[in-house]
């Protein structure tokens, strides 16, 4: 007969839930989901020993136990501090926890470049997304930012350590799924890198993960750059037989042509499983793919315009918790024209005709995915002058 | 006349040798500890006061007192001798003067806390002293001190030398962990604390070299007589490495009774300021504590004197007081500009800190570059207020105490001399030719020490 497990009772945010010990603040507050959740830039629980270091998810404890009902002194990281039976925790209802956050955002985008327009992460971005909700509009940084040039480590990853937050989740993939590591962090304070020391191209079957698990754009895929915005594809989950992995991907699919493949994120953008570099770059079209059917897109997500309609809203947590209207959240329905027009009519690229009066109306890509012509396996960048 | 323990024999000709220091005396803590139980000499270190000379002041016999003990598995001792605070070198000089005091008092540990392995973790750029340690392990080794079965009961202890690499962080003690397994020397994240979780997953002590050190003459005589010496919870002596503008910089071990005012005066320390100048601000624990202006470094806001111990430096909270901290005594008199001094500590933390967590990565680079403006003449009065809030949002939101230690010195040179960085903002070119006697400095009047 099982044995009857003790569960800690704890509360975040006046919501009380109960959760197995070991259990981690944040992973409670998942349980519990909604605006209440910190978000994470550095923590993956698909892998181990990953979190602390971004300090985006700092929350306030304010009682540690039943038994020692005494506050922590600092604010902790959600990540890393494990619940303790009747333990307070308090999120976005504490504004010195707001307050850090946001000194936080601030930090990390003190030297990001901020070239959104032109990084093939933006609209899938943690960072982009993380700074809508508790950035500030501007900054009070008036310095050089530090730069780095780009590197392609090998033929399918380009690294753009310009963007990198160092949130030390691609080391961690290397370790613990590619098997190997060829990268690492080299020197240290800000101008710590993500490098291969002397450069080499990163080889193990399973790197290609690192791409997924990067939540800015420093990681990007060669297969993929500047082929298409995240917005204007359609992701479709499928599978196939891999011999090296269990084969079930998500396509982003523009028209009948998979542009990309990446691993399936859930909802706090982790991958549910890894995939192998085969799967990732070089099955690349639908007939390798048997096809399960469209992805759920959250609706607050870029993504989501205009694939989609009739969604059913779900429910709201922050404004009978805050008494107050979110202030930064949106949806992307409501403010966007974009989203009157379905794109899945057009196979080409929309234009600014395509929003203005005729929705049929599409532009010309030249690097447009088409039949015999454009598709640049060799991750080729006509917009970097030192690649072929 | 302060009473000495640690450098007591410090002047004795060739006391860096084994046979020397034999002679007057040495390793009689060994043979005393080893016919003790290894709790009895905890109890000892519990009775006697001692606090972590490292910075942070923890009880020495709580810590030792709180390492799991689990059957079956290896535990250690590593001292850490990676001191690289600026202004602090007392270690440095126990260990290339005196290496034997520490071996000593690192058998006596090792045999309290059961470890058979023990570390010393040395900094880099101390090269020539890893060698007068090797010597002085080699020396206790053909003596019988170190090895096995250590004066015939059953002990075996080897202590084995690291160097680092030249990294401030690897003074955090699980940052130098991690380095001493051949890793990235970035601090864990607590919890597991090391006594529990340390080098490679074992329990582990991580104690300075000066607490080390001190666990020697404990064992001589005897804890409650060590209790005696100093004034409350501050007891025993403590090593101060003196630096900065004074007659006589150097290290000096003082037995915690005396005041600052004596410390800074008086000709048996570090004999007052140099050319008739004025005392202006001084760093009373090394570089990380916050600065204190004269008129708050010798007396406390109560009017009380302020004397040399843990509780009155700290006295008044980081409003008015400071830290004792490491022991690195700065001493800056009327000639010098607090705000290039900020920023040089600054650059300092920039170029130390790991880079592992955002705030301290971030913001230590972006404040030394404001810093950089605004005593290079760029600077704007909004700057200040940026700083504060810079520096409020680095401290305690890191993984490890570099952030802090980042932030404390730009606090608390705004907080005490914002009139000299708003003077540097108005005046840019007078401030680069000309730096000094801006802030209110309260020098003493009458001096009651000769």
């Amino acid at each position: 007969m099982a044995e009857e497990k003790k569960l800690f009772k704890v509360t975040i945010d006046n919501i009380t839930i109960e959760v197995e010990p070991g259990t981690s603040i944040l992973q409670a507050a998942r349980m519990i989901g909604g605006d209440i959740v910190p978000p994470t830039m550095c923590y993956y629980s698909k892998l181990k020993n990953t979190g602390g270091y971004c300090r985006t998810c700092m929350v306030k404890v304010a009682a540690g136990s039943t038994a020692d009902p005494r506050p922590m002194p600092k604010l902790v990281a959600s990540c890393r501090t494990n619940v303790m039976d009747g333990m307070i925790v308090e999120n976005i209802t504490n504004p010195a926890v707001l307050e850090a956050r946001k000194g936080v955002v601030e930090f990390l985008l003190i030297n990001h470049p901020l070239d959104c327009p032109v990084c093939d992460q933006a609209g899938e971005c943690d960072l982009q997304d993380l700074s809508y909700a508790h950035g500030t509009e501007g900054s009070r940084f008036e310095f050089r930012k530090r730069t780095f040039e780009r590197i392609d480590l090998g033929p399918y990853i380009q690294l753009h350590m310009t963007r990198c937050i160092l949130c030390y989740r691609c080391v961690h993939t290397a370790n613990q799924v590619a098997g190997q590591r060829e990268h690492g962090v080299l020197d240290r304070g800000d101008h710590a890198q993500i490098a291969t020391y002397i450069r080499e191209s990163l080889d193990s079957e399973f790197i290609g993960n690192v791409i997924d698990v990067c939540p800015v754009g420093a990681l990007t895929d060669r297969t993929f750059r500047f082929k298409n915005r995240v917005w204007f594809t359609k992701p479709v989950e499928a599978h196939r037989d891999c011999p090296t992995c269990k084969g079930k991907v998500r396509l982003w699919m523009r028209g009948d042509d998979v542009l990309r493949v990446t691993g399936r994120k859930d909802q706090w953008g982790e991958v549910e499983d890894w995939i192998c570099n085969d799967c990732r770059f070089e099955k690349k079209k639908v007939s390798d793919w048997v096809i399960e059917g469209p992805t759920t897109v959250n609706r607050h997500s870029v993504i989501s315009q205009g694939h989609y309609t009739g969604i059913k809203k779900p429910g709201e947590t922050f404004e009978p918790l805050m008494h107050r209207k979110p202030k930064l959240l949106m949806d992307i329905h409501a403010v966007s024209n974009v989203n009157k027009v379905d794109l899945n009519n057009i196979p080409g690229p929309a234009t600014g005709k395509t929003f203005n009066g005729d929705p049929l109306s599409m532009g010309n890509n030249p690097t447009d995915v088409k039949e015999g012509v454009g598709r640049n396996m060799a991750g080729t960048d006509s917009t970097n002058p030192d690649t072929p | 006349m302060g009473r000495k323990l640690l450098l007591d024999k410090a002047h004795i000709e060739g006391i860096r040798n084994y046979d020397v220091y034999r002679r007057n005396g040495g390793y009689a803590a060994v043979e005393k500890a080893f016919k003790m139980a290894p709790a009895d000499i905890v109890e000892e270190v519990k009775k006697s006061g001692l606090r972590g000379r490292g910075g942070a002041g923890f009880p020495t016999g709580m810590k030792w007192s709180f390492l799991a003990k689990p059957e079956g598995v290896a535990r250690y001792l590593v001292c850490n001798a990676d001191e690289s605070e600026p202004g602090t070198f007392k270690d440095r000089y126990l260990m290339e003067f005196i290496p034997h005091l520490l071996i000593e008092g690192l058998i006596v540990s090792s045999f309290a806390l059961g470890s058979n392995r023990t570390y010393i973790y040395i900094r880099g750029e101390y090269a020539w002293i890893v060698d007068i340690l090797e010597q002085a392990i080699a020396e206790a080794n053909q003596a019988g001190f170190l090895g096995k079965n250590i004066l015939g009961t059953g002990f075996d202890c080897q202590i084995y030398v690291q160097r680092g690499a030249g990294a401030y962080i690897c003074g955090e003690e699980t940052a130098l962990l991690e380095s001493l397994e051949g890793k990235r020397g970035n601090p864990r994240i607590k919890p597991p604390f090391p006594a529990v979780k340390g080098l490679y997953d074992c329990p582990t002590v991580v104690n300075n070299v000066e607490t080390l050190a001190a666990i020697v003459p404990i064992l001589n005589i005897g804890g409650e007589e060590y209790a005696k010496i100093g004034v409350g919870r501050s007891t025993g002596t403590k090593l101060i490495s003196a630096c900065g503008n004074i007659n006589k910089p150097g290290i000096y071990e003082i037995d915690m009774t005396i005041s600052v005012e004596e410390f800074i005066y008086s000709d048996e320390y570090c004999g007052g300021i140099p050319n008739g100048k004025k005392l202006k601000a001084c760093i009373p624990g090394g570089s990380s504590v916050p600065i204190l202006p004269a008129n708050l470094l010798l007396k406390t806001v109560k009017g009380e004197k302020r004397m040399m111990t843990y509780e009155s430096l700290a006295d008044g909270g980081f409003a008015t007081g400071s830290m004792m901290g490491s022991g690195g005594f700065i001493v800056l008199d009327e000639d010098q500009c607090v705000v290039r001094h900020t920023m040089t500590l600054a650059r300092f933390y920039r170029h130390e800190s790991c880079g592992q967590c955002s705030p301290c990565r971030e913001g230590t680079g972006w404040m030394e570059k404001i810093l950089h403006n605004i005593e290079y003449g760029k600077g704007k009065m909004s700057d200040i207020d940026l700083l504060w809030d810079i520096q409020s949002k680095i401290e305690g939101n890191t993984i490890c105490p570099l952030g802090d230690a980042a932030a404390w010195p730009v606090a608390a040179a705004i907080r005490h001399f914002r009139d000299e960085f708003e003077w540097h903002v108005l005046n840019p070119e007078e401030a680069q030719k000309r730096n000094f006697g801006l802030a209110h400095y309260a020098d003493p009047l009458e001096v009651s020490v000769a």
